[in-house]
């Protein structure tokens, strides 16, 4: 414990975007939310709770794209599944919720969730028992996505599988996952997946006040994310994992076990993103097979690509900036938005290899080589 | 064995099981040998690759290795190193460490360095985190996570870009040094891990004559603390650091001595020098 504090309390300047970032997305959720809660709803000011959800699922994906980048841009491992370990995280929390519902569901069912009774079972499956603790469904969403995580990085990286080949399988993961759930028999409510929830923890789920504090924990949550993961990469397990990612046989002829660095990142990384998933099921109110399909993975790819890999803050704005326009523009055109993301993709790739940071980065350079001639004019 | 005699084995009183025994991680060099290489083969698709290849190298030696292209050279250092496996034979670390059943990293950590023939740094981080990510530390995932440098290590740092000459670069992304710098900063790489033996392949190539000197002058100095083995195809820099020459041919030892005995060498002269030397010799 001592050394954890230790290690967090030195060397404040770990990256500079952390403060700021940190300081402008904790203002803005509280802004949000106390003109939500204070405001009167004809106010100018007046954000709605519609808002207040849509703004903390983008803070969902955020998390997201921030696991993807995590192990993408700075390990080089391109996942192309990671919407299975989201998806798992969300399974977690939406039985937690659909145990909850208890005897208000259509049945009237006090221990059988409602598909269950329509599938005509007695009992409750084994994997759905103590789902009904809050503790314990949380504990879920992050250890089977971990666990997960572990197994399938033990099984690849040990026997040194990697580039397309490794995202391949982990398309094939996610692909084998959307199938399982989709079936009745799994027990995770098949096609429709697990919805109609009615509270979490004693709050219901439809009152404001329940939603702007789901929208605030998962702001807070992706600060302390973003924080905890800036300091892992900027110690030295965060070069030897950039050190992999320019030259992994090259770090094992100094004697470092790449693939343990491997597996655990990519651990780290699924745990997040199992979190993420638990925070987005309380507030889009529905988790369903869905989630698993691998358009859903390479969608976060493209969050990341878009804001730049590498930085954790572009991977933030990127899966801020992309689902945004996804909202406006499927509002607008909802058949063209595929075409406009395959386009957005294919621009970056080629005028923008390292996304809205790097075009940051060189219009500063572009600015500051401008002012250096004029000074030596 | 008989199963008898292997139950007697594991209840002998004197000995502890292989299992429970402390791995040893000094290397043993009695016999002031370091690294016994014997018997080794290898082929790849038929091509032999090594052929019977045995070589004895001396505690605090410096060798170097010369041969034609394909005689095995780079191949041997793959085997030693744990990048390939060979078909059968021996390589041990002293009389202690089998290197055959043993990976890169662990290699690595008994103290054997490599320095490949093209220069591999990792070019988008620093000179000076290219150098502390090669020191002679705990390598596993926790402790690197928890890992601060210590006031030794950063002098040990130091100490090492004014050797290599990049003390004025140590914040410069190694991918902007030069060729040539690039060949120091992985040669720093390589003394900063303080290794009991060092693997060169080519370190002079693409090197001016100014610094191709001073690296002849650096890895001479090293010889006697640690073990070096040397690659190289240029001549006059193996006759400037050579003691003992081992010459290389079709995957086994065909020569091995000074440098002199090795040029009046009659097999080496036709093999290596080229069949008109040979030729021109005897006309």
């Amino acid at each position: 414990m001592k050394r954890l504090t230790a290690w967090f309390s030195e060397g404040r300047s770990t990256g500079k975007h952390t403060l700021p970032f940190v300081v402008i997305l904790l203002s803005v959720t509280i802004l949000a939310s106390a003109a939500n809660l204070l405001l009167p709803a004809d106010s100018v000011f007046y954000v709605s709770t519609y808002t207040i959800t849509l703004l903390g699922k983008y803070l969902c994906y955020a998390m997201l794209a921030l696991a993807v980048d995590i192990i993408w841009g700075y390990c080089g491992i391109l996942s192309l599944g990671h919407g299975a370990f989201f998806a798992l995280g969300g399974y977690a929390m939406g039985m937690y919720l659909m145990r909850q519902i208890g005897d208000r569901g259509v049945y009237g069912n006090p221990l059988l969730p409602d598909f269950m009774v329509f599938l005509d079972w007695k009992e409750l499956p084994w994997f759905w028992l103590g789902m009904d603790q809050f503790w314990f469904a949380m504990l879920m969403a992050v250890l089977v996505p971990g666990l997960l995580a572990f197994v399938f990085g033990w099984l690849a990286f040990r026997s040194r599988v990697t580039g397309v080949y490794l995202s391949i399988m982990t398309q094939a993961l996610t692909y084998a996952l959307l199938l399982a759930f989709f079936r009745n028999e799994m027990g995770f409510g098949g096609n429709n997946g697990l919805t109609d929830f009615k509270e979490i923890l004693g709050f219901s789920l439809q009152a404001d006040s329940t939603r702007v504090a789901l929208f605030l924990i998962t702001a807070i949550l992706l600060a302390v994310v973003f924080v905890v993961s800036q300091k892992i990469l900027s110690s030295r397990l965060g070069k030897v994992v950039l050190a992999i990612r320019d030259s992994e046989s090259r770090s094992r002829f100094i004697g470092y076990r790449t693939d343990r660095y491997k597996v655990w990142l990519f651990v780290y990384s699924a745990v997040i993103a199992g979190i993420a998933g638990a925070l987005y099921v309380p507030q889009v109110g529905i988790i369903n097979p869905g989630e698993f399909s691998p358009i859903n993975s390479i969608e976060m790819v493209i969050w990341v690509a878009v804001g730049g890999r590498g930085t954790l803050i572009g991977a933030v704005i990127g899966a801020l900036l992309v689902n945004y326009a996804k909202t406006r523009f499927t509002a607008i055109m909802p058949d063209a938005w595929l075409f406009a993301l395959g386009a957005m993709f294919v621009l970056v790739t080629l005028y923008l290899p390292k996304g809205l940071m790097g075009l940051y980065g060189q219009l500063k350079a572009k600015r500051n080589s401008v002012m250096n001639k004029e000074s030596q004019a | 064995m008989s199963t008898l005699d292997s139950t007697r084995e594991l209840f002998r009183r004197d000995q502890v099981w292989p299992f429970l025994a402390p791995a040893q991680a000094e290397v043993n060099v009695g016999n002031q040998m370091i690294l016994y290489v014997e018997d080794l083969n290898l082929s790849f698709d038929g091509f032999k690759a090594l052929n019977n290849l045995n070589l004895y190298i001396n505690d605090g030696e410096l060798r170097c290795l010369i041969g034609a292209n394909g005689a095995g050279k780079t191949t041997l250092m793959d085997v030693i190193t744990g990048k390939t496996q060979c078909d059968s034979g021996t390589v041990f670390f002293g009389q202690n460490h089998n290197l055959l059943n043993k990976d890169e990293a662990e290699i690595a950590q008994l103290g054997i360095g490599r320095k490949f023939q093209k220069p591999t740094v990792f070019e988008e981080q620093t000179v000076f985190d290219n150098l502390e990510l090669s020191l002679k530390t705990d390598k596993r995932v926790l402790p690197t996570l928890f890992s601060r440098l210590t006031p030794t290590q950063i002098d040990r740092i130091d100490e090492v870009l004014k050797t290599i000459g990049l003390a004025k670069h140590r914040f410069m992304l190694a991918g902007a040094l030069s060729h040539g710098q690039k060949q120091w900063l992985e040669i720093g790489m390589l003394l900063v891990a303080e290794p009991r033996l060092l693997l060169i392949d080519e370190p002079v190539a693409g090197m001016t004559a100014q610094e191709t000197e001073r690296t002849a002058e650096l890895l001479t100095s090293l010889a006697g603390e640690r073990t070096v083995i040397v690659v190289e195809h240029d001549m006059e820099f193996v006759r400037s650091i050579a003691r003992t020459v081992t010459v290389l041919h079709q995957g086994s030892v065909l020569a091995e001595g000074t440098m002199d005995q090795i040029q009046s060498n009659k097999d080496v002269i036709e093999v290596y020098l080229g069949e008109e030397a040979a030729a021109g010799e005897q006309a």
